[in-house]
């Protein structure tokens, strides 16, 4: 049963299916349903880009537009899970965790650990990172190291469909804060996807290609350039093994471990700013842990440290490609041991 | 002023205003047609019908007095005496820009013009606000005389945020020389403000703060200018904060893209053709025979000139260069 649909699709079909499933799920947020208090259509957006479209028509009472005060709603989001339960909150933008970030890693990231293993927080907050949209800097950041580096949080950011819907489905199901990464450039993106439910455990890489001269690891849309880039390195004979590691936190280091062992070389990929990263505490850890089994630097690929800017020609070079992973990898495989 | 001003304002100064305002709609009808052929990338937030109340209160402004803007700036800038050349590069992304391509439309900014930016945050403006006016507090006290002011343009949407509210009470209680303009255009993004804002009156919410407070119809350009008149004049010699609410309309969409299927049959519509503050600036100013037909017509050649030429320049501008990618994060680092 081959079906292809987007990766928006997914997650509409995942909230669809967890809705229906468990009546203690439920969704809040700007415009998801939209048209409220209005006279023209209900359900009028469906979320900015149209993700939730539909829902409500599904689910009337489990869907809940808010004002425009995330301090307030992903905070009654937080303190509803604390309560029973399992609400997914939509951040639209992770941008604009900063004005209620306090609910978000002084709340529901320690409650179990403050209150002694005794509380379950067991909320989703879904919101869309990257770049590439033209929305400038305050719409296109990727902030997922913010949230790694907050012990209490989980965080997911799948690159396919198939991915998307099995991480939602698991990260509603999952009793601790979920923070739920969604690219908005891969929105359209199209992959088979099963129609039942099913899940994908958090916490566990992919390895969409196998190779044994180079490592590749990245995530999100960056697992789409390094694709490209190992396209690219097959027309040369090399043979890339790409991972996309699609959850962040808990981060699958058995899985990189394991194929640096076998490739003796390291490419980490992340469209987050280069410093403190996900590319960069990969690379600390294979280098902890691995050291022996390397045979040349760990190259990494990021944008440059600058915030996205907003002129295409600069948000394009600001974007990691596959040329530049490429490269990187001919760069690690040209220096070393053999 | 001739017997045939009635208004507030000499001849010369109701033509500028009608200047501003023709100049913002012509500047939004052009994005409009233009992002609709994929001219321009991003998001693109139109201020158009929404005029009376960015001009009717920057007209009180001088370049000392600051204004932070909303991702519905381009009024308030052009308004502000931003460039009109400058911002449009800047929508396209191009060296020369209000910014050098680097903000777009969401992020334009004219410091030197005290425009402190549109902003991509809701309810961000307000503190930065607060901000400005303390240093214009502390230079007035400097210097003496009237004091800088500082304005914090909000939608009824945004003014839900807690920065927002937050800001109310830090600028009560620090006697500032701020002014609150809550722009109620009815909607945020697709959803109509009753939904989200539980109180009807902004006087009432400005109260609760300890702020005097008025509303105002925002698509009658002189209650706009009188009231902006009084409660800036108040900031200027000490007497505090205020929140001014206009009551308007907005003629496009959310954003360019949106189908607005919320809205009701007929209602854009109806705005377009009763609601309109520009003709109804026009008619009354040309009612009281205060101006010419022929003054408007010539400023409305002018304008279309003008928008014609900004957007000449710049689709003909350079993109910026590789370089200027890693520019500009630090003074220095
Ligand atoms: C903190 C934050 N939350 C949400 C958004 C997304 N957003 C942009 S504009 C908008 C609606 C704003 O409505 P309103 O304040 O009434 O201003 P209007 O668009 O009507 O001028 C929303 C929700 C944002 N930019 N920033
Ligand atoms: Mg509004």
């Amino acid at each position: 049963m081959a079906r292809k649909i987007s990766m928006k699709m997914a997650i509409n079909e995942a909230i669809d299916q967890e809705m229906t499933r468990d009546p203690t799920v439920i969704m809040m947020g700007e415009d998801i349903v939209g048209g409220a208090g209005g006279e023209g259509e209900k359900d009028a957006w469906g979320g900015v880009l149209g993700v939730t479209k539909g829902l409500y028509a599904k689910h009337p009472d489990k869907l809940l537009d808010t004002p425009l005060s995330e301090s307030a709603y992903i905070g009654a989001a937080i303190g509803a899970a604390a309560s029973g339960m399992r609400p997914i909150a939509e951040l639209m933008f992770i941008d604009f965790m900063g004005v209620c970030f306090d609910q978000i890693f002084n709340q529901a990231a320690k409650f179990r650990y403050m209150f002694g293993g005794k509380a379950e927080t067991p909320v989703v907050i879904r919101a869309m990172v990257g770049a590439g949209f033209r929305a400038a800097a305050q719409h296109s950041q990727m902030l997922t190291p913010i949230f790694t580096h907050i012990p209490g949080l989980k965080v997911v950011c799948p690159s396919t469909p198939y991915d998307t819907k099995g991480l939602l489905i698991q990260s509603i199901r999952d009793n601790d804060p979920v923070i739920f990464c969604e690219h908005k450039n891969l929105y359209g993106f199209e992959g088979d996807v099963p129609e039942k439910s099913y899940t994908v455990p958090l916490g566990e890489a992919n390895v969409p290609r196998e190779g044994k001269d180079v490592t590749i690891v990245a995530y999100g849309l960056m697992a789409h350039r390094a694709l490209e880039a190992a396209d690219l390195l097959a027309k040369d004979g090399i043979e890339a093994e790409v991972i996309d590691l699609r959850t962040l936190s808990p981060l699958d280091m058995d899985t990189v471990l394991e194929s640096v062992e076998k490739t003796g070389r390291l490419v980490c990929v992340d469209e987050a700013n280069p410093r403190c990263n996900i590319a960069t505490d990969v690379s600390a850890q294979v280098a902890m842990n691995a050291f022996g089994a390397l045979k040349a630097q760990i190259e990494m690929v990021a944008p440059p440290h600058v915030p996205v800017p907003f002129s295409p020609v600069l948000e394009d070079l600001y974007i990691p490609s596959g040329a530049q992973i490429a490269d990187a990898a001919r760069r690690t495989l040209a220096k070393g041991k053999t | 002023m001739p017997d045939n001003n009635p208004f507030p304002l000499p001849k010369d100064e109701l033509l500028d205003a009608y200047r501003r305002m023709r100049t913002i709609r012509e500047f939004e009808e052009r994005l409009h047609v233009d992002f609709a052929r994929g001219d321009i990338p991003g998001f693109v937030h139109l201020y158009a019908g929404e005029e009376a109340a960015a001009v009717g209160i920057m007209k009180h402004l001088w370049d000392g007095d600051h204004i932070a803007s909303t991702h519905r700036g381009h009024g308030h800038c052009i308004a502000k005496g931003v460039d009109v050349v400058a911002m449009m590069k800047e929508i396209y992304g191009k060296k020369g820009g209000a910014c050098e391509g680097k903000g777009g439309s969401m992020h334009i900014a004219d410091l030197s013009k005290g425009m402190m930016g549109a902003n991509g945050i809701l309810g961000a403006g307000a503190p930065l606000v607060c901000g400005a006016a303390l240093a214009a507090k502390y230079r007035a006290k400097q210097k003496g005389g009237p004091s800088d002011v500082a304005i914090s343009f909000v939608g009824d949407g945004a003014s839900n945020q807690g920065t927002f509210l937050e800001s109310l009470n830090l600028a009560a209680v620090w006697n500032l020389p701020a002014i609150f303009v809550v722009e109620n255009n009815g909607y945020a993004e697709s959803t109509a403000r009753d939904y989200g804002t539980a109180v009807d009156s902004y006087v009432d919410r400005a109260a609760g703060f300890g702020l005097p407070g008025i509303t105002v119809d925002g698509t009658d350009f002189f209650a706009v200018y009188e009231a902006a008149g009084e409660v800036i004049r108040r900031a200027r010699e000490g007497g505090g904060p205020s929140l001014l609410e206009c009551k308007m309309v907005r003629f496009h969409g959310h954003f360019e893209g949106d189908a607005q299927t919320y809205r009701a049959k007929g209602e854009l519509e109806d705005i377009r053709a009763n609601r309109d503050c520009l003709q109804r600036f026009t008619q009354a100013i040309l009612g009281a025979k205060a101006v010419s037909e022929a003054e408007l017509q010539a400023i409305d050649r002018d304008v279309l000139g003008l928008i014609e030429r900004a957007v000449a320049e710049a689709k003909a501008a350079p993109p910026p260069d590789a370089a200027d990618l890693t520019t500009d994060v630090y003074v220095r680092y």
